[in-house]
């Protein structure tokens, strides 16, 4: 065997090793996806059923058994609300930490890192008391409060890097051009990194999303997001697969195909620029 | 002028992190020096150490500490030494290598709870789940995990969530390793292994820190997997620290412990916090 084709095998060997492994990992996802399309029977079918005909009925009756469309409603409100308030908060701290730094920028971005240190179940006491007494229990208002407070300090970071890799040049040309702070912020510096809000604010979206803790502890019926709606699946009513497994393909597919598309920015956002 | 602008644009961040971090923080400790309980209304009074005394006593907290050690040990272990293992698989361009790539990373986009569900009905039923079959084909007893090994399950569970995050920030990392000095080390006759062991280990070893710190702040707070799957249980050979103060604060409403139990949480947070905050900042250039 000559040398390039040792270096074949290696590579054919590699790839496949890599592709089963995937796999396996991706089966549990694979199984609930296809297990969505299965009568109940087919899905608790003893030796399991990999061919079968498929069908849409677990889809209705889960929109019919949990109004799943009502928690999903409030699974974007509660994202996209926190993450838009979020964004509107952090845009300007972020630009003018990156372009004005002073003494105390590194001091106030490692404190703010640190606020997302704090352990959300050394807080659940206060903020399930502070949120019943001002009735917030169980609306969409309180998550949204939370989770913005949550994920603030996650997109500060990812915005304050953003702005501080942005051409400086560029920047002052547009002060000698008599660019007003304003205009500078307007047209220059939100055109030239839209690119990075918008992934900061789908790692923002994604985060907001899954999040449980505090979607079990503070929601009930009225605002219960996917997360808190699948939980309350766990009770042994039975064996109903089929439509636990189409509520979960909803509830999960279009946050797996967000997730392609950021993994970048996950791993600058979720290590706080640590790894590049 | 131009301080008081800067200022004034990073007043609302400021002002709200710290109004989050200060007030539920000093509600704690206030809380935990107090005795209050949600089922007997009437006025409070301060017990001092009673409620953590009560809270380190009870029974359920070596156990929920000894498995909150072991899950995130666990856990760190297996994602780290896989996360490692299977991004120097994947470093290399082979067939697909691009979709390989999102398989492998998907389970992180998952939702705790739909992980917990999918894992505990689907593949470890003891009746008609993936593994019981399995077990069957191969000729041995299907096992019913989550009553037999809770821990476990859950730590299979939580790692099948994390080993993702690990894999795709060593792939990261991997990219940015100096390919040059491989080609000269292969020249020079190095093995593969030895490539591996003495260059792309070392150059991991900032990024592993990292991924250990990460993962030990959210996996000192693992509630959903347990909520869903096993409730603590049975007894409290699943119960994590988290899953105690939740028990302790909303299934018996007893807002002092809860309050103590919340604060130790905190403590062993901030003890892995502190390091990672080091690490961040030596990188952090202004």
């Amino acid at each position: 065997m000559t040398l390039t084709q040792q270096k074949k095998l290696k590579t054919v060997l590699i790839g496949s090793l890599a592709w089963i492994i995937a796999l396996v990992l991706f089966f549990p996802i694979f199984w609930m996806f296809l297990t969505s399309f299965k009568t109940e029977a087919q899905a608790i079918a003893f030796p399991p059923e990999l061919f079968f005909k498929p069908t849409l009925e677990n889809f209705a009756i889960v929109q019919e058994r949990s109004d799943y469309l009502y928690h999903a409603m409030n699974s974007v409100v509660i994202s996209f609300g926190a993450t838009i308030i979020a964004l509107i908060i952090a845009i300007p701290a972020a630009y003018s930490m990156a372009f004005f730094p002073g003494k105390r920028t590194k001091d106030i971005l490692l404190w703010m890192l640190s606020t997302k240190m704090l352990p959300s179940v050394g807080v659940l006491v206060p903020i399930y008391l502070l949120s019943r007494d001002y009735g917030l229990l169980d609306t969409r208002t309180g998550l949204i409060i939370i989770f913005t407070l949550m994920n603030l300090p996650i997109i500060v970071w990812m915005l304050f890097s953003y702005f501080k890799d942005l051409p400086k040049e560029i920047l002052e040309a547009a002060r000698m051009d008599g660019a007003t702070p304003w205009t500078e912020v307007t047209q220059v510096v939100m055109p030239l990194s839209v690119g990075g809000i918008i992934s900061t604010g789908l790692l923002s979206i994604i985060l907001c999303w899954n999040e449980a803790f505090w979607s079990i502890n503070l929601t009930a019926t009225n605002a219960a997001p996917l997360t808190a709606m699948i939980a309350s699946y766990s009770s042994p009513e039975g064996l109903f697969w089929a439509k636990l497994s189409a509520a979960s393909t909803l509830a999960c597919a279009p946050i797996i195909i967000f997730g392609w598309f950021c993994q970048k920015q996950l791993v600058q956002g979720l290590t706080f620029g640590a790894v590049k | 002028m131009k301080r008081t602008i800067t200022r004034l644009l990073m007043a609302p961040s400021v002002i709200v992190l710290l109004l989050w971090m200060i007030i539920p923080l000093s509600m704690t400790i206030y809380f935990s020096t107090i005795h209050y309980n949600l089922l007997y209304p009437g006025p409070t009074r301060f017990v001092g150490w009673l409620n953590y005394d009560f809270f380190i006593t009870d029974p359920a907290f070596l156990t929920a500490i000894g498995n909150t050690t072991l899950l995130v040990g666990s856990v760190l272990i297996i994602t780290v030494v896989l996360g490692v293992a299977l991004s120097a698989l994947i470093d290399k361009p082979f067939f697909g290598r691009g979709i390989v790539r999102v398989l492998l990373i998907s389970p992180f986009f998952v939702m705790p709870t739909v992980n917990a569900l999918v894992w505990k009905n689907m593949m470890m039923n003891p009746v008609y789940g993936i593994f019981a079959w399995i077990w069957q084909s191969l000729g041995l007893t299907p096992i019913d995990w989550l009553s037999t090994y809770p821990l476990f399950s859950i730590i299979v569970m939580v790692s099948w969530q994390w080993l993702p995050f690990a894999i795709l920030v060593f792939v990261t990392a991997l990219q940015s390793q100096d390919h040059e000095q491989k080609e000269a080390a292969q020249m020079d006759g190095a093995t593969s292994w030895h490539i591996f062991r003495y260059l792309t280990i070392p150059h991991l070893s900032r990024p592993i820190t990292v991924v250990v710190m990460i993962e030990a702040i959210f996996l000192l707070s693992v509630f959903a997997q347990i909520y869903v799957s096993t409730n603590g249980g049975p007894g409290y050979s699943s119960t994590n620290l988290a899953y105690m103060i939740y028990n302790q604060a909303l299934l018996q409403f007893n807002v002092g412990t809860a309050s103590a139990g919340g604060l130790i949480a905190v403590v062993l947070a901030n003890i892995v916090a502190f390091f990672l905050i080091r690490a961040v900042g030596k990188n952090l250039t202004v």
